[in-house]
């Protein structure tokens, strides 16, 4: 414990060589900026697709697919008003047949349909909870009797493909900040070996002076503290600037990062903890360092 | 008595060479004024850095203010390093440091407050005669005056033992007495002295003085007693 009543020796630029004069504030800066921006890439794709989610998650659509019109018009009917009866479903709202067609327009000509062509009755569901499946097929049983053309989906099934992608972006994400985390250790791995080397002498003294491994660690530390946590400023001040240049873009075409919430208030806090990891990855791989290589001498 | 430092059939050998010192034993005690000298080569730094616990030995026992400090594990080496002073051949004072902050460097490293150590170590530049150059760093001082920083380093914290290794070997004879004085002052006050040199002259300076001479790495009273006045053929050899 002795090393905690020593802080006076810091001060006193035992280890010279100010920060700014090696490379290492200026890489850990990059690797900073690039993990921020990494970070808030995944981070806003998450954002994104839970506000999806969450839009999607209580609502399903009710298909009757009968050919016959008159057969389609009571099935739905049945539907819409069996459905509105039961708890599960919050609000039942068919969807007229015009909106129907004016849907189907773009892909079979928007001159009226004749009747040749059965276009489905559909009825758009707001349920009292999640589209789970479980709840689905509450809904699919209900109809299975009184309407059973009915075909019942979640809004979500149509978009798995995309949330796949998502989530696919979100994993490419962390891993380049893991990746980018791995880095910034090495490069203060190597940091605190040239450091070990420059000041050898300094340390001899110091050990033959009765210097603990621990108050000699602490002063490498300190330093390489230093200088991460400046390369952490510069970072994570280039990378807002960036992130702001890109909000007022988007703002600017209707969809603001800051307004719409792309990023919400804890993915901020995530941003802003990075920096701050970045610092403590930064000092523990110097005191591994520095104390392994510390105790191969005498 | 109980002896302070203890040394039996030490050997040292650097590399795969033949040994630097061999059958070294001895035994220091407490309070007591220590010459070692020998010829250039012969190993006197080697033996100290053995004392000074900056190297362990090849084979041997060390014993060091009754400790065992050849299987000491090195957690423990820092405590007993504290309690010895060490005026190196070579200085080694820490270049970037002022001499004020080199000589206050033992104190910090003891955890002494900024507040209590600022003046024990003004005392000290003033006690060694540099008490104008407190704020200049070693490069621009003169060899002599870097001694001093050196001497007054190894002995700011009050150290049981002091290891100086030639330490007059930059300094005019007048200012080599001086040293000479203010290492008796210590041993006046508790310290035990180890000072080598290969100049015979300064044995006749310091009264009661003891002396070990060493001759190509062997202790060359193989008794190890100590002695003062050295033998004439001693001097011959060291000659
Ligand atoms: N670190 C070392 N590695 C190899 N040989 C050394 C080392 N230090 C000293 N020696 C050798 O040990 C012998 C004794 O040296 P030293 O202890 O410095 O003698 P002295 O201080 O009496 O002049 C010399 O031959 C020297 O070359
Ligand atoms: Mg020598």
């Amino acid at each position: 414990m002795a090393f905690l009543t020593l802080p006076s020796v810091q001060d006193r630029g035992l280890i010279p060589e100010g920060r700014l004069t090696g490379p290492m504030p200026w890489v850990i800066a990059i690797m900073m900026f690039l993990t921020i921006l990494a970070a808030a890439a995944g981070l806003s794709v998450r954002a994104s697709a839970d506000r999806v989610n969450a839009d999607l998650a209580g609502r399903a659509t009710v298909q009757v697919v009968e050919a016959n019109p008159d057969l389609r018009a009571e099935q739905a009917g049945a539907a819409v008003e069996a459905l509105s009866k039961i708890q599960l479903v919050e609000k039942v709202e068919p969807v007229s047949e015009a909106d129907v067609e004016e849907m189907l327009a773009p892909w079979i000509g928007s001159d009226g349909l004749d009747d040749t062509i059965p276009i489905p009755a559909l009825i758009d569901l707001d349920l009292n909870g999640p589209a789970t499946e479980a709840n689905l097929d509450e809904i699919r049983d209900l109809l299975a009797d009184i309407a059973p053309a009915a075909r019942v989906d979640a809004h979500g099934s149509w978009l798995k493909p995309v949330f796949n992608l998502l989530k696919s972006l979100q994993y490419l994400a962390l891993g380049l900040v893991l990746l980018l985390a791995f880095a910034t250790s090495a490069t203060v791995l190597l940091a605190a070996r040239s450091a070990l080397d420059t000041h050898r002498e300094t340390i001899d003294i110091m050990h033959l002076l009765g210097a603990t491994d621990g108050q000699i660690t602490r002063l490498f530390q300190r330093r390489i503290a230093l200088d991460a946590g400046f390369g952490g400023a510069i970072g994570i001040v280039a990378a807002l600037m960036v992130l702001f240049f890109i909000a007022v873009q988007m703002g600017e075409i209707g969809s603001g990062l800051l307004e719409s919430g792309l990023l919400r208030w804890h993915d901020w806090a995530i941003l802003a903890l990075i920096p701050i990891g970045g610092i403590v990855l930064a000092m523990l791989t110097a005191r591994v360092t520095i104390m392994r290589a510390l105790r191969k001498m005498l | 008595m109980d002896s302070i430092v203890q040394f039996e059939n030490v050997g040292l050998r650097y590399g795969t060479d033949t040994e630097t010192l061999s059958d070294i034993s001895f035994t220091l005690f407490p309070g007591r004024f220590y010459f070692l000298t020998g010829a250039s080569g012969a190993g006197k730094t080697s033996l100290l850095r053995l004392l000074f616990l900056a190297q362990r030995p090849s084979r041997g026992l060390i014993k060091l203010f009754g400790t065992d400090a050849v299987t000491l594990p090195r957690e423990e080496l820092p405590a007993l390093r504290r309690r010895i002073g060490v005026v190196f051949q070579d200085f080694r004072l820490v270049p970037h440091l002022s001499a004020f902050d080199n000589i206050a460097l033992p104190l910090r490293v003891a955890g002494v407050s900024e507040r209590e150590l600022q003046q024990p170590v003004a005392e000290m530049l003033d006690w060694v005669g540099i008490g104008d150059r407190a704020s200049a760093r070693p490069a621009t001082l003169s060899g002599g005056e870097q001694q001093r920083v050196a001497i007054a380093r190894a002995v700011i914290s009050r150290p049981e033992i002091l290891v100086a290794d030639e330490p007059t070997g930059n300094v005019d004879p007048d200012m080599a007495l001086r040293l000479l004085r203010l290492f008796e002052a210590l041993n006046k006050l508790g310290t035990t002295v180890v000072v080598a040199t290969h100049d015979l002259h300064l044995l006749s300076k310091v009264k009661d003085a003891q002396m070990m001479h060493l001759d190509k790495g062997h202790i060359s009273d193989p008794t190890g007693a100590l002695r003062y006045p050295p033998r004439p053929d001693d001097a011959r050899r060291v000659r």
